[in-house]
């Protein structure tokens, strides 16, 4: 890759802006799933309106000017010709940036799940992937991605990332707790494996699902 | 010593007097060293007591007999639905370090974690580098687990952070 090839477009999807006017009321249909809220995020799942999205993505763009340690990046479809226009299927954001210590968080959801044995979630982390290392020059990337979530739990190991961290019994939900694993994933580990990768563009493959990640508050360190 | 709240005023002046150790900081948090005048700590404290966020508890540490002020333990993103929590502690003037002060605040702040808030497990982040800090969490009853490779940067090196977590359950069995 080089910096002719575009850091956006994938093979079937890209990465795209937030569009206000039309994204809310597609993400308000996902948000009413819980299975979807559930495998996301460890917050309680609550359906949101696409007034409280459209505020939602104000916040998201505003605190990402101001505070400059996020990126987020719609998905859409390419235009193929079953599908002339772009369709939004998802989200996929790098947050907690640290800038002195070169980490990110990655987090990414495939809203509708007709959308998620399509391989889109492959293609999503390879750019989100070259995107923090590339032209973010982050040095590392982590995700926590609970026990209940083995799709996701494959697909950011297909991508090269190691289980470093089990939370024991971090999370509670159906009446039973879970564990919470932490993923890392290095940028010379991420360049060695893109290093070996035939040219050619991968073939979707049928297991990813969406979602990864609720990122611990920041762990305070040290006693002494 | 005993947990207390204290005016913004007060934690401001102890906060900005630790922070001209940079050492301390260190050990304490992954963001960079800077120093910041009492001023400014004053209104984030006086901001942060306005929003009065249940998901974080911050306590100052005062030592029983001579009433000295000597440092904090804290609880922050508090999970409610999935009783999960983080914390952190420090002392700020290094005479006060290795004479117990730190573990006898972490087993009062346990109990106050599981018998008050009754949380399920909680967490904490210690880097590679300060041994001292880990060997103290391990004599509190956590339990390695996890390293995340080389998420720090300091003095031109890499250093791994180590996940550690204690359960109820676990800390049930030490009393």
């Amino acid at each position: 890759m080089d910096i002719h090839t575009s850091l956006y477009e994938g093979q079937h999807i890209c990465l795209a802006p937030i569009d206000h006017d039309k994204d809310a009321e597609i993400e308000s249909k996902w948000t009413h799933d819980p299975e979807y809220l559930r495998l996301l995020d460890t917050a309680p799942a609550r359906p949101l309106s696409a007034w409280q999205l459209k505020k939602k993505y104000e916040a998201i763009e505003k605190s990402a000017e101001e505070e400059k340690n996020s990126v987020y990046f719609t998905i859409r479809t390419r235009p193929s010709e079953s599908e002339p226009a772009e369709r939004l299927v998802g989200f996929v954001q790098l947050q907690s940036i640290e800038w002195t210590n070169g980490n990110g968080h990655v987090r990414l959801g495939i809203g509708d799940p007709h959308d998620r044995l399509k391989g889109y979630g492959t293609e999503v982390l390879g750019l989100i992937l070259r995107y923090a290392f590339c032209e973010l020059n982050l040095y590392r990337l982590t995700a926590f991605i609970p026990e209940y979530n083995p799709a996701a739990l494959r697909l950011f190991e297909k991508a090269g990332f190691v289980r470093e961290v089990c939370r024991r019994q971090a999370l509670n939900r159906d009446g039973r707790r879970w564990d919470q694993y932490g993923l890392g994933l290095l940028r010379d580990e991420w360049q060695s494996a893109v290093e070996k990768q035939p040219a050619v563009e991968q073939q979707p493959s049928a297991e990813q699902q969406p979602t990864v990640q609720n990122q611990p508050a920041t762990g305070k360190q040290s006693e002494s | 010593m005993r947990l207390t709240a204290e005016d913004p005023a007060v934690t401001a002046e102890q906060f900005v007097r630790s922070n001209r150790d940079s050492e301390y900081v260190r050990l304490l948090d992954n963001t960079e060293a800077r120093l910041w005048s009492v001023k400014k700590v004053k209104e984030w404290l006086e901001k942060g007591f306005e929003k009065e966020t249940p998901a974080t508890f911050t306590f100052s540490i005062r030592i029983l007999e001579s009433d000295r002020l000597i440092g904090f333990v804290g609880l922050g993103g508090v999970q409610w639905s999935q009783g999960d929590a983080w914390m952190g502690i420090g002392l700020g003037d290094r005479q006060d370090w290795g004479k117990g002060y730190g573990t006898d605040a972490l087993r009062v702040l346990l109990r106050y974690i599981f018998t008050e808030l009754n949380l399920h497990r909680v967490s904490l982040g210690v880097f590679e580098y300060n041994p001292r800090a880990l060997r103290s969490y391990e004599k509190a009853g956590f339990r390695m687990e996890g390293r995340q490779r080389k998420l720090y940067e300091r003095e031109g090196r890499r250093w791994d952070g180590i996940v550690m977590g204690i359960l109820r359950e676990e800390w049930e069995q030490l009393a």
